[in-house]
Order: structure tokens, then sequence, then C-alpha cells
């Protein structure tokens, strides 16, 4: 295994909703400069297990620990202010507010003292504009454009860069890619390997194997809430890790029945 | 100059400026009004204002994704609330206007816990007091004084402030209009406040995680569009020396009207104070500012439905605009010359 330390560690974490158990003794290591890939199928417990480490759920028994020790998130924001930010599907942003503005939703620079603190528009500009470029997402020069006019790529790329901004040390990415064209989630990709290089830790959320492979150091499958394979980059093929994520079913083997179903 | 246009353009209020234009050009064109006349003339710049008042909290509302249609019941429990205490109790001016202000707390209050602690839209709930509201007022009203009707006398220093007609036609209310329009103004463009409002219209969760205090902005939210409402019946109540359980309904459509007319997304994120202003002046322009011409007046609202659709369609297009300015942008980088 890897000689980095560890940013994040789950031990033998368990979720469950009254009842219902969603995941069982989930074990885990996220490293700085790494990309830990999670995979699963739909309900394999991929949503639960990033609002376990966004600290939308507390877990039912394990132990989550920070750099060696152990905490407990009781708030998203508590999450949050450790350094853990957490980037949605659609990038989170407010498509009719300019990017100025909806890069510093709720830490806005202002000037001016008490009651006419006035928000800084040219510093809130200006900064959002140097962190997305940064990135290299270079097409955008002006922040006072709306975020609604960016493609779907740019938009998670400026959230990936608020986040990365403001001081994450672990990212979260659920299913950046899945609503994207090939060439957007190139740019997506490109930039998970900027904050990867920028030694951040990043979870990468999807289903397409192909975009994990892409990026990914470390690879997690999950299947019904219960981690089925956790291997390194070049240990695995993508037929194998397919195979995983349909429920260690392989490929062939479903071919097969469905091939008999449609006969039968 | 193109630019500067297009830049107009691109803002919320662009819609609610040339629906303004339109509807003065209509007037002057085709109802043989005088522009002298129109604009000197009293009558529309009151009902603004005091429809104003009331028309930029419901517009906040509407920025922030909710609505607040209580405000029907609650000019009239204003003036009530005034004039039940300081005339019919005989109590001083100040207490009656403290009560008025009160209800418009207590009701604000209401409409936004119950908003943030349940699922039901505020549309629902706001219509839930209106009428609890309106009930209300008439029992008490009934019950108290055994009377729908209550006069009141103010002293001087109330009248003036909140009663008095400037130069013998309009009414001090104007005042009060414009500077709460410029400090709401300033609220929403120019802090964090604002930046924290237009977050909560575009995407409310998204906004909670980014750590602003939804709940607590949407109960502040209710509670000053109740205020603005009670203060508005208050300031009836000094200017008539008396009040009525009736009226004020009308005020809900009007408001709303203006909101949209003035640019403001009805889902919310997206809007500006003066847009809502200038779509306050246009509606008041076209109900009362029709009695200057020759049109008859039971057109004015056809012309309002008319104008309603237009500004709305307008605003939709600028939106649009605004959205597609950047594409559009990257076709304006300057390409070598054609060689001929």
């Amino acid at each position: 295994m890897s000689e980095k330390p560890a940013i994040l560690e789950l031990k033998n974490v368990n979720k469950s909703f009254g009842p219902i158990d969603v995941l069982h003794n989930i074990s885990l290591q996220i490293r700085r400069g790494e990309v830990l890939c999670l995979l699963g199928d739909n309900g394999a417990g991929k949503s639960t297990l990033i609002k376990v480490l966004a600290g939308v759920h507390k877990p039912t028994s394990g132990e989550i620990l920070m750099d060696g020790k152990t905490v407990s998130f009781d708030r998203p924001s508590a999450a949050q202010e450790r350094g853990i930010a957490t980037v949605h599907q659609f990038g989170g942003t407010f498509p009719l507010m300019s990017i100025g503005r909806s890069f510093f939703v709720g830490l806005e620079p202002t000037k001016g003292w008490g009651p006419f603190k006035i928000y800084d528009r040219k510093r809130a500009n200006e900064i959002a504009v140097k962190a997305v470029r940064d990135f290299g997402i270079t097409r955008i020069d002006d922040g006072d454009r709306l975020v609604g006019g960016l493609s779907g790529g740019e938009r998670q790329s400026l959230a990936i860069a608020r986040a990365v901004h403001f001081g994450a040390r672990v990212l979260i990415l659920d299913e950046p890619t899945a609503a994207l064209g090939v060439k957007q989630a190139g740019h997506v990709l490109r930039i998970v390997n900027e904050a990867k290089r920028r030694g951040l830790a990043v979870v990468f959320i999807t289903h397409q194997v192909m975009h994990a492979m892409a990026v990914g150091d470390h690879f997690a499958v999950l299947i019904r809430g219960a981690i089925a394979a956790d291997f390194r980059k070049r240990e695995k093929t993508r037929e194998e890790i397919t195979d995983l994520m349909a429920g260690g079913e392989t490929m062939a083997d479903l071919e097969a029945e469905i091939e008999h179903e449609l006969h039968a | 100059m193109t630019e500067a246009i297009k830049s107009l353009l691109r803002r919320p209020e662009a819609g609610s400026i040339l629906s303004l234009i339109g509807v003065v050009l209509f007037f002057v064109f085709f109802g043989g009004v005088d522009l002298g006349t129109l604009l000197g003339a009293a009558s529309w710049v009151n009902f603004a204002a005091n429809l104003g008042i009331v028309a930029i909290p419901v517009g906040l509302l509407m920025i922030s994704g909710e609505l607040d249609i209580s405000i029907g019941a609650l000019i009239p429990a204003g003036s009530m609330t005034t004039a039940i205490l300081s005339g019919y109790y005989d109590l001083p001016i100040a207490v009656g206007m403290a009560g008025a202000l009160a209800v418009g707390v207590a009701v604000g209050l209401v409409n936004g816990l119950l908003t943030i602690r349940t699922s039901v839209p505020s549309l629902i709930i706001t219509l839930a007091t209106l009428v609890a509201m309106q009930g209300l007022v008439l029992s008490g009203s009934v019950l108290l004084t055994g009377n729908a009707s209550v006069a009141v006398t103010a002293p001087e220093w109330a009248k003036f402030l909140f009663g008095q007609l400037i130069g013998g036609s309009h009414q001090v209310i104007i005042v009060w209009w414009v500077v709460f329009a410029v400090i709401i103004g300033f609220v929403l463009h120019k802090t964090r406040y604002g930046n924290w409002l237009f977050a909560m219209g575009g995407d409310r969760v998204s906004a909670r995680n980014a750590g602003i205090p939804t709940n607590r902005m949407t109960i502040a939210l209710f509670v000053l569009s109740a205020v603005s409402a009670t203060f508005v019946g208050m300031c009836q109540a000094i200017l008539f020396n008396s009040a009525q359980v009736s009226g004020g309904m009308n005020f809900i459509f009007n408001a709303i009207v203006s909101v949209v007319v003035g640019g403001v997304l009805l889902t919310g994120g997206f809007g500006s104070v003066i847009g809502i202003f200038v779509g306050t002046i246009t509606f008041a322009i076209v109900s009362q500012g029709i009695y200057f011409t020759q049109i008859d007046r039971n057109w004015s609202n056809l012309i309002i439905g008319v104008m309603l659709l237009t500004a709305v369609l307008m605003n939709q297009a600028f939106r649009e605009l605004a959205l597609s300015y950047w594409r559009g942008s990257k076709q304006s980088v300057p390409r070598a010359p054609i060689q001929h």
C-alpha cells in the first residue's frame, strides 16, 4: 500500500436507517494526493457513504478519523469546516447568479464599515476568475457573467475551484461526469487530476469505469452496502471492474441469462 | 452606446422600464393625455406608494422562492388595530401604532415558522393566514366595538409623519416608499445579505450547505412583508381618520403584478428593487392614469393584462439574453480581415 498518510479514514463504519442496514463494516483510507474511486451500481450505498463523509448522516457505529484522530460531524458545516467539500452532480451552483457572486455565496468579501459594509464585487470577481483560470478554464474571463451561461463541465470546474479556494483538503465529487458529454467529461477529469496534483484527497463517485480508470489511484467497489473489492491502480482490468460492479456476476453470465430469457 | 443598451437589457429591470415607456407612449398617443398633467397628478403616485411599500417585501420573498398573500388581510388589520386602540379605547396614538406593527410581527412569525417547519408551500400557508386574519379582524372589531368601521383622530406629530398631504395632494407615505426602496435596494444589491437571498431563491439546499441561515432569513422576510402591510394600514387610518375591516384584497394581485412586471422571476433567484419600483409605477399609471385619458376606464384591466403578458415575455427574452451573452461573446473575438 501507499506510504502517503491518510487524511480521512473510516473504520468499520455501519449505517442503518431503522431496521434497514445500508452500510456494513466500511473501512477506507483517503490519502493526500490520491484519487479514490468509489464504484457501485445504483442503490449500492454510494450516496449514503458520501453523506456520512460529508456530515449529513452520522454512522450508527464505527469510527471516522481525520489526521489520525477520531472526529464526529454533527452537521454538514462541521465537515466543511474541517476541509471536507462535496460537489454534486450539477455543481450546486446558481444559474442566475454571476460567477463572482455564486463563487462567494455565504463567504462574500466586503469593504467599508458597520451598516455600510458592502459586497466587494470587483475583488470577488477577480478572485473567482483567477481561481477558475488556474484550473485551466481560460474561457472564463468576466466574473459578472451568469453561471447559467457556462457549460456543464465548466460549472463543475467552477464548483471544484471554489471548494479548493476555500481550503478543502478532501474533495468529494458525486458523479461529476454523469450528465456530461465526452469532451466535457474530459474537462472535469483534467481538473480532478489538477486537484490531485495540488495534494488534495479526492473521492470520486461514479459508475463509469472508464472515467474512474482515467484518474483513479485506488478503487473501492461497493455492493449492497459492503466493500466487495479494494484494489490499487492497474491491479484489475476494466472487464473485471465492470463485472464486480454488476454484483460479482460476470458480464458473460448476465448475457447468457438474458439470452436464455429471450428464448424462453 | 450600443454596448450600454445591451448591458441594460441584461438587467432584471429592463422589461419594466420598457413597459413603463410603452404605457406612457400609449396613453399619450391613443389617450390624448397631456404628459405634464399626467406626471403632475398625485393620484397615481399616492396609489403607487401604498402599493409599493407592500410590493417590495413581496418581491424579496419571491426572489427567495416564497410568496406572501396574507398582506391582503394585514392592511385592514393594521388600520383597524390603530383605530380600535387609539380611537375606540382612546389610548395614545403611539400605542395604536405599536399595536398595528405588533400584529404584523406576529402574523409574519406565524407565516415564517409554518413555512420552515412544514413542507406546505407558502402560498397555501399565507392563504390560510389571509382568510383567518380577515375573520379575526371582522369578528374582533364587531365584538369589541360593535361596528365594522372605527374612527380615530391622530395628534399633530403623527399626522405630520404618517398622514400628511404634501402640497395638499401628495400623501407623505410617498416619502416612506422612496426611503424604504433605497434602503432595501442597498441591502439587496450591495450587501452580502442580498447575495444570500438570491442564493436561497436559486437553490435553497446549496445555499444552506454554503452556511446561509436560510430559516432565519425566511422568517425575517415574512415578518418584513407583514409589518409593511400593517404599516400601510396604519398610515391609512391616520390619514383618513377612520378604518374599515374590508379592503386590502386588491393589494394581493396588484403587488404580484407589479413585482412580476418588475422582472422578478416567479420561481425565485432573479430580480431587482429598481425593477419592482418601476413595475409598481407602471401598474399605478395604468390603473390610475387612465382617468386622465380619453380611454374609457373600463379598459384598464385589459391593458394591465396585456402589459403583464408582454412584460413577462420581455423579461423571459432578456433573461435568455443575459445567459447567452456568454456564448455570444465568443464570436465577438476579432477575426483576421478577409482578403479580397
